[in-house]
């Protein structure tokens, strides 16, 4: 996917004037995070599982080039394959080949965000090959042209009247030609029309949640099935999955699923967790005769061993863009990239440079929910504040920022010119009227009182001056 | 595999050594390693599962209703009847695939004259399946499906009805338990195909954020709890 990172700022613009983004995200809070902390407070050992479930990716990354060998060893032993994709080029190469091997028209996909990292969709389409969207909001977008907006909910920016036009733009070709606008009216239009679809497909693409080393076993979750219907009924299924979704064993498994629905989505479970081992064996009426496994780095092992190596826990369960004040806000597509949110601010400089995203990790108040309700328990803020001092040091910082930085560091370096400095800037912020006790307009924050008010100081001096007053002998 | 394959293989695993500051794990690492492969250890106990296998019923039904599935409780004489019912209270046809399974063949089909089946795999004009399940799990009231010639994957999946029968006595508490009956039945190395854990039918929440049934698999799911009498695994 083309980043547009680099236009942070106007994204942000864009987004804030959009009626019918504002209008989604508005939902966004209702719906998730309330649904993830009653979920939460549900589970009397929902603590405990965070703990072991930050523990068991620790442990797998630790080992990681262990339980990628033995992950290897087992898909080889039941007949599968295994590809491994230093970059995104050879993973998008290795997949190209493989569905040109076969022959195949259609490729059905499951939705992946490693696939939307890749760029696969264009390289197919580049090829002669038909990706199809088969997850519903990856199809709404795809049918729209448009990058997910979310990492689990790709089109949670569309509100249903949005979808209803596409539809009918897009099925009225197909006999479908009565604009809907009931929702489970649809969802079974884009069933039927999608049925088909996965009847017909030479190759099931899929994603994973996790590989699960001890058995061989790629593992998949979904709420509508369609992974599950693109990994048994084309003759060929391929798992794209990058090189920190191996997890050692089953039991571990079951401490991350249970944390991750409950996070993602406010669900007990998901309808659909799905274990795939190898290609259909002897004596089997369904399944698929080929089973491959594609393996992406693509920047993450040089991430291994470094400050920022404790997103590479993340499970993608969406939780921290879900409770994060500017994702509500600015919704997805402000980002830029494939990942939003404050998995996006820190992961996209690491993946596609600091130069391009330089800007993500500068999109938080430090507020600390998402950290809060990480499953994994990623200090996100502390990894978007390493980005922030490398912006620093790499001189991406603009002047006017720097210059600013620079004159609050000389002055909060010198105390009795601090104190003196504020206490004066406290009395002139008092002439402009701080018994309103907000401003509405002020000189030379104009950017700021342009959207909103500027809070008062209250009355009785700075800080300091109060402190010294009031604090005990 | 070819020499590219091999380098970039390399690429990758070195890389994350080079990172790591280590070679290959060795020793007393790979020991413990290797050790944590042979005897996975269990996650922190959900309490609310651990209970006597009549309560342990209870709540996998309670569960499965809560996820928008329907539950009957019947005795094994009582299982064809109940499916034949079922689909004749839901206006279904009585015409179903079914699963090719000897743990079905207990159960009175033929007693059923009104009911057609045909036994193999899901095809996509089916409208409805029958199926037996490896197990039950109570904690969340979720259904463990172990594909292989008795049990075709197409069956779980393409029809709009989803009928699956499920004994007492494979209702167990948590994931753990599922995993521990897969390695005795099928051996530690050897996975059968596909695993599906089917919690209620098919949804979707991508509208909007609101949920609704029946995104690509089945649109509804009837669970047929059978009766047994020892009520031990």
């Amino acid at each position: 996917m083309e980043s547009t990172a680099r236009d942070f700022n106007a994204n942000v613009g864009h987004a804030l004037a959009d009626p019918n983004l504002q209008d989604s995200l508005g939902k966004l809070k209702l719906g998730f995070s309330e649904r993830r902390r009653q979920a939460a407070e549900r589970l009397p050992e929902f603590e405990a599982l965070r703990d072991r479930a930050r523990d068991i990716k620790n442990h797998a990354l630790a080992n990681l080039d262990f339980y990628l060998e033995e992950f290897e060893r087992k898909v080889l032993a039941l007949g599968g394959h295994v590809h491994w994709a230093p970059t995104a080029a050879d993973a998008r190469r290795i997949i190209g080949e493989l569905c040109q091997g076969m022959g195949a028209r259609t490729v059905a996909k499951s939705k992946s965000m490693v696939a939307e990292e890749i760029a696969l969709n264009e390289h197919l389409e580049a090829i002669g090959i038909a990706p199809i969207e088969t997850d519903l909001g990856e199809y709404i977008i795809q049918l729209r042209r448009e990058p997910p907006s979310h990492i689990i909910a790709p089109a949670v920016h569309l509100t249903k009247d949005q979808v209803a036009d596409t539809f009918l733009e897009h099925h009225a070709k197909l006999g479908f030609t009565k604009r809907l606008t009931e929702r489970n009216d649809l969802v079974a239009e884009a069933r039927h029309v999608l049925r088909q679809k996965f009847l017909d497909a030479d190759v099931g693409l899929t994603g994973a949640n996790f590989l699960v080393a001890e058995t061989g076993s790629s593992m998949l979750i979904t709420n509508e099935g369609n992974a599950d219907l693109s990994n048994t009924l084309p003759r060929m299924h391929i798992v794209l999955a990058s090189i920190e979704k191996v997890i050692p064993t089953l039991e571990d498994a079951a401490v991350l699923l249970r944390v991750l629905a409950r996070s993602a989505t406010g669900q007990e479970s998901s309808a659909y967790t799905t274990l795939n081992t190898g290609p259909k064996r002897a004596g089997d009426l369904d399944g698929p005769e080929h089973y491959h496994v594609v393996i992406l780095d693509n920047g993450r092992s040089a991430v291994l061993g470094t400050e920022m190596q404790e997103i590479l826990r993340c499970i993608r369960c969406g939780a921290c863009m879900n409770h994060c004040p500017v994702y509500g806000a600015i919704g997805g597509h402000a980002y830029g990239w494939v990942y939003p949110g404050p998995l996006g601010a820190v992961l996209t400089p690491q993946l596609i440079g600091v130069e391009e995203a330089g800007n993500l990790p500068n999109a938080s108040t430090f507020c600390g929910r998402c950290e809060s309700v990480c499953p994994v328990r990623i200090p996100l803020p502390k990894l978007m504040r390493h980005w922030r001092e490398r912006e620093f040091e790499r001189h991406l910082t603009p002047t006017a920022v720097r210059q600013g930085l620079a004159l609050w560091s000389f002055v909060a370096r010198r105390p009795r010119l601090y104190r003196r400095l504020t206490g004066l800037a406290n009395r002139v912020l008092a002439l402009f009227g701080r018994a309103e006790g907000r401003y509405r307009t002020m000189p030379l924050a104009g950017g700021w009182t342009r959207f909103r008010d500027l809070p008062a100081p209250p009355a009785g001096g700075t800080f300091h001056a109060q402190w010294k007053k009031k604090r005990p002998a | 595999m070819s020499e590219a394959a091999t380098t970039a293989r390399a690429q990758i695993l070195n890389g994350i050594r080079r990172s790591l500051r280590r070679g290959e794990i060795s020793g007393a690492q790979r020991q413990a390693v290797e050790a944590r492969l042979a005897e996975p250890p269990r996650g922190p106990v959900v309490a609310r599962a651990q209970l006597a296998q009549p309560e342990k019923v209870a709540l996998f039904c309670q569960w499965a209703e809560t996820n928008n599935a329907t539950v009957a409780r019947v005795a094994t004489s009582d299982v064809a009847g109940e499916v034949v019912s079922y689909l004749l209270r839901n206006n279904l046809p009585a015409e179903a695939a079914m699963a090719p399974s000897p743990q079905l063949a207990d159960y009175d089909w033929a007693g059923q004259k009104m009911l057609s089946l045909r036994r193999g795999r899901g095809e996509a004009a089916d409208q409805v399946s029958i199926t037996g399940a490896f197990a039950g799990i109570a904690e969340t009231g979720t259904l463990v499906m172990a594909s292989g010639p008795e049990h075709p994957v197409t069956l779980n999946l393409l029809p709009d009805t989803h009928v699956v029968v499920v004994r007492e006595s494979d209702i167990v508490s948590g994931y753990e338990d599922v995993w521990t009956r897969l390695r005795e039945r099928y051996g530690k190395d050897c996975m059968p195909r596909t695993i599906n854990t089917l919690t209620g039918p098919s949804r979707t929440g991508d509208i909007e954020q609101a949920m609704e049934l029946g995104a690509h698999g089945p649109r509804r799911m009837h669970i047929v709890v059978v009766r047994t009498s020892s009520g031990h695994t």
